[in-house]
């Protein structure tokens, strides 16, 4: 509760950033794909890790591999894509799984909510029978127990007359229920890592502030990490303890929540700020990152053809990533360190 | 000032066959609504999903018939249809783009059906593409080679070369990336600037909302809760609905919301609204006169300008 209080003050602070081991160890995280001209990288070299109980925001355009990403945690990633790197989760390395150790591990200690709760749902089962599928496949429970237990879950997600609700299919329920039923499957087996892809973009303001509340009193209660993914900053910085900024399959940066926006680094998260309309206050005009993200660059630094301040060294040299103050990283020649 | 658009108690009742055996029902989706746009006014329609604002949209675009009210144009212009001078930009420009179109033929088709020459539309397309930031080589590809982002541009400019005095906008998809609903915001100002034109621009989000409009009304079941102008709406939000929405808006370093800023539920079946004041399930300040009796729209105190519908105004 301590923790809820802190967080009303400012952005969410990380607890620690020496705490014994994190939950999530991701190292040189590679998502390749064949290609017509040759393989194709869609995901380069990312590192972050996630703390017990804590919230990373991974936020980007449309394309940077946000999703991407989360796939490669769950063993996802189909269509010829290879991943690369070392993915620790609680001790074991999740590259090297094996197809029969990831669908133990999908749904029981990682489990993923999506943008648009219908595709990931059973348009042709009702709500409560999907959430009871999930229980009796991980957790051994008779078909009469599991569905009990969904309708306890779906009340725990707010969902009124939840005995009742139990019975609808998923297009029976509002927008903002369809989510909280999803949030229900996805904590029906108590996950200690919940990945959720733009969770609430389909949805009101209203009912995302609902949501996002909901996802924060549940991950008080149950201690479990969340890796939340939005295009939107503002969004993003309402439940993340730490932030990554990706930018054409790359970390461009990575900080603590407050580092972050007391003191944006890099050109391109300057931006992302920049552009977002601001509710409390009258601007002339709406700020616009130039451009748009180019595909096929191959050399020097990916966000050059958008940047204010690139210049000859930043088109022929591509910016390492390195940490700048204690737990904030950049990639960019004009940050130094 | 003259009216460029005068919405006199507009409702619109929507007929829904109940089902096998189920008597008819009828949905209440804009319900006695008054609301005034001058000429190159930008008002915008803010509510939850199902307040009403698309159905009201589609009555000012003539594209819908209400059930009862008036809506008069303080213009003489017309559509090559008869139809008032008003254009839509749909919030989907995905599906509202026919895919089988090259985007030349897209954007003329406003004029296509006026009987222009093929050559003077091929003109009128490249010109009001090069307004909209898109160059002219853009006439001759589909929809599908174009990212979100160009695709509202096309639309905005199919919308442009009817020359309409007034277009209703959905807010460009909050799906889309960041940057392009800054540009493509930005672009919808410039074109005001240009051409006087107004805009009935429709959002869930206030924060989307203060960068365009001169002034804001708010909806909710199909009711009016507030009018004000912009300024007074941001400054001094008079109903519990707009201080809820206001308070919804995401915001950079603001953290967690505290509980009791959290409007709770979700707006009730338009089949069975509540009595009295519509918004009382959810309304953080309603009290026992607030399920009884239906408030007026009212000017807030000290306000004379600024409309809200509730017992306890601010
Ligand atoms: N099966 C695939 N084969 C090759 N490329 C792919 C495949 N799936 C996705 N991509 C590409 O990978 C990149 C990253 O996609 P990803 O879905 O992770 O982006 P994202 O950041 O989640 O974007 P959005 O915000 O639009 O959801 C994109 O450029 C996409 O075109
Ligand atoms: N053709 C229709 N048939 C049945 N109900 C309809 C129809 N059109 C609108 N409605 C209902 O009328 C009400 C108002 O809908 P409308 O689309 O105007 O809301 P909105 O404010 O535009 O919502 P959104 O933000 O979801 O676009 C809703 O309850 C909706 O379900
Ligand atoms: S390295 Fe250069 S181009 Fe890249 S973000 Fe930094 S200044 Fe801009
Ligand atoms: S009239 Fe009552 S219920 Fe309605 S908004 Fe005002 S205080 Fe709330
Ligand atoms: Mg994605
Ligand atoms: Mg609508």
């Amino acid at each position: 509760m301590q923790h809820a209080e802190q967080l009303v003050a400012g952005a969410r602070t990380v607890a620690s950033a020496t705490s014994p081991s994190p939950l999530l160890d991701v190292r040189d995280l590679t998502v390749t794909f064949p290609g017509a001209a040759g393989p194709v990288q869609i995901v380069r070299g990312l590192n972050y890790s996630i703390a017990r109980g804590e919230t990373l925001g991974i936020v980007g355009e449309s394309g940077c591999g946000k999703t991407m990403t989360s796939l490669a945690l769950l063993g996802l990633v189909s269509g010829g894509g290879k991943v690369d790197g070392t993915i620790d989760f609680n001790g074991s390395n999740l590259v090297s799984f094996s197809q029969r150790q990831w669908q133990q591990l999908r749904g029981r200690d990682i489990a993923m909510i999506f943008q648009e709760p219908m595709t990931a749902m059973n348009p042709v089962m009702p709500v409560g029978r999907q959430i009871g599928e999930v229980l009796i496949k991980h957790q051994k429970l008779s078909r009469r127990q599991a569905e009990k237990r969904a309708v306890e879950l779906l009340a725990s997600v707010g969902i009124p007359s939840p005995a009742r609700r139990a019975q609808d299919y998923p297009h029976q329920l509002s927008g903002g229920m369809r989510q909280r039923a999803m949030i229900a499957m996805a904590l029906a087996c108590r996950p200690r890592l919940l990945i959720a892809d733009e969770p609430t973009t389909a949805l009101d303001v209203t009912i995302q502030a609902q949501i996002l509340d909901l996802m924060l009193t549940l991950q008080d209660e149950a201690k479990m990490s969340i890796q939340f993914i939005s295009h939107n900053l503002a969004v993003v910085s309402e439940v993340a303890h730490s932030i990554m900024v990706m930018y054409a399959g790359k970390a461009v940066e990575y900080a603590p929540s407050d580092d972050l926006f007391a003191n944006p680094l890099h050109p391109y998260t300057q931006g992302l700020i920049a552009t977002l309309p601001d509710p409390d206050k009258q601007v002339k005009r709406l700020y616009v990152i130039p451009g748009r993200v180019t595909s096929g660059i191959t050399v020097g630094c990916r966000f050059a053809s958008r940047c204010p301040r690139a210049d000859e060294g930043c088109r022929r040299t591509e910016p390492e990533f390195v940490e700048v103050a204690p737990g904030h990283h950049v990639a960019c020649h004009k940050v130094g360190s | 000032m003259t009216e460029l658009l005068t919405l006199d108690r507009i409702s619109v009742d929507i007929p829904l066959d109940g089902g096998f055996l189920k008597p008819k029902t009828i949905l209440q989706a804009v319900n006695d609504v008054s609301l005034t746009v001058s000429k190159g006014e930008t008002l915008a329609l803010v509510g939850e999903s199902g307040s009403g604002k698309t159905t009201l949209g589609y009555v000012v675009a003539g594209l819908r018939k209400q059930t009862a009210g008036t809506v008069t144009f303080g213009s003489s212009q017309r559509n090559a249809d008869g139809s008032p001078p008003v254009q839509v930009i749909f919030q989907d420009p995905f599906s509202a783009l026919d895919p089988r179109m090259i985007v030349g033929e897209i954007v003329a088709e406003p004029l296509r059906l006026k009987g222009v020459s093929a050559k003077e539309r091929l003109a009128r397309a490249a010109e009001v593409l090069g307004q909209v930031g898109l160059p002219p080589e853009a006439a001759g590809r589909y929809p599908h080679q174009f990212s979100g982002g160009q695709r509202q541009r096309i639309a905005i400019a199919r919308a442009l070369i009817a020359e309409p005095e007034m277009i209703v906008a959905g807010e460009p998809l909050s799906a889309l990336d960041v940057s392009i609903q800054s540009q493509v915001l930005n672009l919808l100002d410039d074109i005001k600037q240009q051409h006087g034109i107004s805009y009935l621009f429709i959002s869930h989000d206030l924060g989307v909302v203060r960068h365009l409009a001169d002034r804001v009304a708010v909806l909710y079941l199909g009711r009016l809760m507030e009018v004000a102008s912009r300024d007074d709406l941001f400054a001094t939000p008079s109903h519990p609905y707009t201080q809820a929405l206001l308070a919804a808006v995401p915001r950079i370093g603001k953290g967690r919301r505290k509980k009791e800023q959290i409007l709770r539920g979700e707006m009730p079946s338009p089949l069975a609204p509540p009595s009295g004041c519509v918004f009382h399930t959810r309304c953080p300040r309603a009290q026992a006169i607030c399920r009884e009796t239906r408030p007026q729209l009212l000017p807030a105190p000290g306000r004379p300008t600024q409309l809200s519908a509730c017992h306890f105004k601010d």
